[in-house]
């Protein structure tokens, strides 16, 4: 399982397979491309998007801090946004029956084709590329906590009534804690769909960022720059993702313990 | 007999289509051990959920010193034991008493005083998971006497354990009961167990539950793991065995 994957990510075993694979390639990348002397505005080799990237990495990481920001503050909209609707869908039947299909169509809209749009409406600045952020990761996030809040045993939800519990300490005690498993499986999709989200808004059209600088890029026919800038993003997704277990340890120290055992009770 | 604690008036009980429980009457005297039998399904848990104001019956009332029962007279231990894993084992106990406003160590405070007796002095701070499944039996049961609720209502609790342990948790339970006096009603499957544990044993039919016999052990308590040899003892069992058969 995902959540099993990184915190013994350092011991060797874990970590060795996958960049064993991904020297294999490149080193396959390589050698074709001497081989074959593919120009390299076509296709650079490894060593020379390093070396490019390397050359370049003021203007690289000068892109890279915009893209983090707003990555940052759309995936913060995108929770509040996420935490808000899961919570008043859990308290309200009607507004579940109201609410949850508009979040369906809500996934069903171009992305591809409302992203100019935003840019249209709202400018080149934050909040057309909050907004496209938003979109893409609140869903899995509002989802995951509806879906963790309504996994509560329905006994648990009998002991605490028994117990002379009220909706909101049922919710505390019990539904919220319990939904904390299904909420990090959430943020770990929303949080790596938010930097292809951000990169993507970018493309569309930003003054700054990874996106608008691989755009620019690919316009001078400057590949090897594209792939350093994908590079750079997918460092930075691993990081990210990485980062969600080094929250769930602090918030929920408990559900790594219990790992083996059933979690929810 | 001394007057009646509860009295169950003609309990019915349905799921949409489904009659579950139907006209279930019976009472129970201050301090007594009444356990529950009858087929599985039949609706002995149902039962249990009405008494604890959890579900309001289609017809019949709870009767509690002659008044209608509120949700805070009966300490309710479901068939599953429910301990959180967010929760260490002592704040799972105090749970109930969290819920009723108290504040957090002084609830830690009047759960921690009965680990010693509940054998499970040393794992107040452990995780549900760390423990064996008497010692969780034992702390859900905990977490539902420390409320002081009048009655108990116990939905097989010894039902997921092995036999040596069940019995192990049954002659402590008859020992702690004694010493604490609860009144408590138990559901249960095992007829070693009602009649062990017991003052009177209701039998109830297949569904939809009525009460179909009611069967009285008469052995002295509190009762030893050696009262299992008395004749009295066997004659019970084999009462409840015939009656179960219907
Ligand atoms: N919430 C519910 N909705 C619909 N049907 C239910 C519900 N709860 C229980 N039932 C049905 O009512 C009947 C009685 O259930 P109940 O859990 O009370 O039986 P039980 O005697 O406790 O069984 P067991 O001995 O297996 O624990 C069963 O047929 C069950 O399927
Ligand atoms: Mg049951």
């Amino acid at each position: 399982m995902v959540h099993r994957l990184l915190p013994r990510t350092l011991s060797g075993s874990r970590v060795a397979p996958p960049l064993l694979i991904v020297a294999a390639l490149l080193a396959v990348w390589q050698l074709a491309v001497t081989m074959l002397d593919v120009r390299p505005q076509v296709l650079p080799s490894p060593l020379r998007v390093v070396e490019q990237g390397w050359a370049f990495r003021d203007v690289l990481w000068a892109n890279t801090v915009p893209t983090l920001q707003v990555t940052a503050v759309g995936f913060a909209v995108s929770l509040a946004v996420g935490w808000t609707l899961a919570i008043v869908v859990d308290f309200s039947p009607w507004l579940r029956r109201a609410l949850v299909p508009l979040l369906v169509a809500s996934q069903t809209l171009p992305i591809v084709a409302i992203a100019p749009l935003l840019i249209i409406w709202f400018g080149f600045g934050l909040l057309p590329k909050i907004l496209v952020i938003a979109l893409v990761t609140f869903f899995p996030i509002a989802v995951g906590l509806i879906e963790g809040f309504a996994a509560t045993d329905r006994e648990a939800s009998n002991l605490l009534r028994s117990m002379g519990s009220g909706r909101w300490q049922e919710f505390r005690y019990v539904r919220l804690p319990g939904a904390m498993p299904s909420f990090f499986t959430a943020l770990r999709i929303g949080i790596t769909y938010a930097v292809t989200g951000a990169i993507f808004a970018e493309y569309v059209g930003a003054r700054a960022g990874l996106g608008i600088f691989m755009s620019q890029q690919k316009n001078s026919f400057r590949t090897d720059l594209v792939l350093a800038a994908v590079g750079v993003t997918a460092v930075l997704s691993v990081a990210l993702f990485g980062l969600t277990f080094l929250v769930q340890r602090l918030l929920v120290p408990w559900y790594r313990a219990e790992d083996r055992g059933d979690v929810r009770a | 007999m001394p007057e009646a604690k509860i009295v169950v008036d003609g309990l019915s009980v349905s799921y949409g289509a489904l009659r579950v429980l139907d006209d279930v009457s019976f009472d129970v005297a201050p301090g007594e051990f009444v356990s529950v039998i009858g087929p599985s399904g039949c609706g002995k848990s149902t039962l249990f959920t009405v008494l604890a104001g959890l579900r309001a019956p289609d017809e019949g009332q709870v009767l509690v010193d002659g008044a209608p029962a509120g949700r805070e007279t009966f300490g309710y231990m479901p068939q599953k034991d429910l301990l959180f894993p967010w929760r260490t084992v002592l704040d799972n106990t105090t749970l109930g008493l969290e819920v009723g406003g108290m504040r957090r160590r002084d609830a830690r405070a009047k759960a921690g005083e009965l680990f010693a007796p509940f054998g499970l002095a040393g794992f107040e701070r452990s995780r549900p998971g760390e423990l064996s499944g008497g010692m969780r039996q034992r702390a859900a049961l905990l977490r539902t006497v420390v409320q002081d609720r009048e009655v108990l209502l116990l939905d097989e609790p010894f039902g997921a354990l092995d036999s040596l342990t069940r019995t192990a948790m049954q002659e402590w339970l008859e020992e702690v009961r004694a010493r604490y006096g609860w009144t408590v009603l138990l559901i249960t499957h095992d007829i070693r167990e009602a009649v062990f544990l017991s003052d009177r044993v209701l039998v109830l039919s297949p569904r939809p539950a009525r009460v179909h016999r009611e069967v009285s052990v008469e052995l002295a308590r509190p009762r030893a793991a050696d009262v299992v040899t008395d004749p009295r003892f066997a004659a019970a069992e084999a009462g409840l065995l015939a009656a179960l058969r219907l």
